[in-house]
């Protein structure tokens, strides 16, 4: 653990519940049972939001950000693709030192997970989770193969899009996310009742990554590009707070 | 008129049934990626401060309990300074104050063990009463679900916590606390839904 510098300290800026999905979405199912029904009680940020973990470059291993490679050291099967992008702030700052913990099915649609039991088979060579921390500049890229989508149990015949799923960690425990990243140009998004959970057509575009293939390397792998940004903090000398809180 | 150039945050999605590959292969039984999970434990040999064990179950609104829930917790130590970036200073080194927590696979009870936090200031200066902050995520849950647990026999404390006074139904603050069980032991239970839904900020 390390000390971060000021930039990673100040109140937060508000989350726009209307940009999020909302808890209670019947299209997709699970969230019938599992969202809160009372309005949540209001509370700007507080210490307790503004700070979090440093976590710090030694943890991270030479393999972790290499999903092709990472599980056993044989190449897993599967289309070769490069998930790279920058994390940013709402002030448009690159954020260093965020940590970014990716999971995904194998190339077939199948995830390495006790609960998962569906007939594609898993690759012996692919785990699935790959973790890097983002550079000075907020960079951050993965080696990984192209996911399958598959289908699961919402509606009768209702199939996940082709996803990545992303952790982002910044410097405030208030600024914790998850997301899923799709993939440019697949058939199956506008399908999804989990996609579709996000209400406004500009917020499921921003999961979008476009092919990219200025980062792509030729006879080896295609790339795909996904910005993430956090919640961004206030940084004013107004503020109403005590010296040194 | 200008436009204001803000970006936008990363629309939130759920952390689906599968979570556990990304944040805790090795618990889920998927060695071999990483020499160990993260977020094991707050806590390091020789933390200072009072020894706690808290146990509970998620429970949704059907009343059943949710095997596939994951949640983190951050915290200050025994002084109430935060490790890491704290502005007023460098906490207890034994303390790293934030652990990930899996509810068990079969029977959907998780475990936490740790040191009970100081109390710390609100942005006016009150201090806060002793808190774990939480984070919950599970399939269903569209955007991980905020919330804090506090300390049923921190009376005083609690009293005076500027945070808890904000909860305009009363009855509503007891879905917060722990509930102690024997020395340094409390139970816990999220309640998605329901009678006793938990509270759940919008911070």
């Amino acid at each position: 653990m390390t000390l971060r510098n000021a930039i990673d300290r100040g109140p937060l800026f508000f989350r726009d519940r209307d940009w999020h999905p909302p808890a209670y979405t019947p299209g997709y199912k699970t969230s019938m049972t599992r969202a809160p029904h009372r309005a949540l009680v209001a509370l700007g940020s507080t210490l307790s939001e503004e700070t979090g973990p440093a976590f710090g470059h030694d943890m991270i291993g030479a393999l972790d950000n290499n999903l092709v490679m990472n599980f056993t050291g044989q190449p897993a099967i599967g289309e070769r693709i490069i998930m790279h992008g920058r994390v940013l702030d709402e002030n448009g700052r690159g954020v260093p030192g965020v940590l970014l913990e990716i999971w995904q099915a194998n190339a077939g649609g199948r995830y390495r997970h006790k609960t998962d039991g569906y007939l594609a088979p898993l690759d012996p060579n692919f785990g699935g989770c790959g973790r890097t921390l983002t550079g000075p500049d907020g960079g951050y890229e993965f080696l990984t193969i192209r996911p399958g989508a598959y289908p699961w149990p919402n509606h009768v015949n209702s199939w996940r899009p082709m996803h990545i799923h992303v952790s982002v960690f910044g410097s405030g425990f208030g600024q914790r996310l998850i997301t899923q990243m799709y993939f440019e140009g697949d058939p199956l998004i506008a399908k999804c009742p989990i996609v579709n959970t996000i209400g406004q057509e500009r917020a499921i575009q921003a999961l979008v990554a476009p092919l990219d293939m200025n980062r792509a390397i030729p006879m080896d792998c295609l790339a795909y590009k996904f910005d993430i940004v956090l919640r961004g903090r206030r940084q004013s000398f107004f503020e109403n707070r005590k010296e040194g809180m | 008129m200008q436009r204001l150039d803000y970006l936008k945050e990363t629309p939130s999605q759920t952390a689906g049934p599968y979570v556990h590959i990304g944040l805790t292969p090795n618990a889920l039984g998927n060695p071999g990626i990483y020499p160990q999970d993260l977020g094991r434990s707050p806590i390091r040999e020789g933390a200072r401060g009072q020894r706690i064990t808290i146990t509970g179950r998620v429970i949704d609104g059907a009343g059943m309990v949710l095997r596939d829930a994951l949640f983190e917790s951050w915290q200050a130590d025994a002084e109430g300074i935060y490790p890491g970036n704290d502005p007023r200073g460098a906490a207890d080194p034994a303390v790293t104050g934030w652990a990930r927590v899996a509810a068990d696979f079969d029977t959907g009870i998780w475990r936490l063990d740790s040191i009970k936090p100081g109390r710390v200031p609100f942005p006016d200066g009150r201090l806060m009463a002793p808190h774990l902050n939480i984070w919950l995520v599970a399939r269903g849950i569209n955007l991980g679900l905020q919330t804090r647990i506090y300390f049923e026999d921190e009376e005083q404390a609690n009293a005076e916590c500027p945070v808890l006074a904000r909860i305009e139904h009363k009855a509503r603050i007891r879905t917060l606390m722990a509930r102690p069980t024997g020395p340094g032991t409390y139970v816990f239970d999220f309640r998605l839904q329901g009678e006793d839904e938990t509270v759940f900020f919008d911070v």
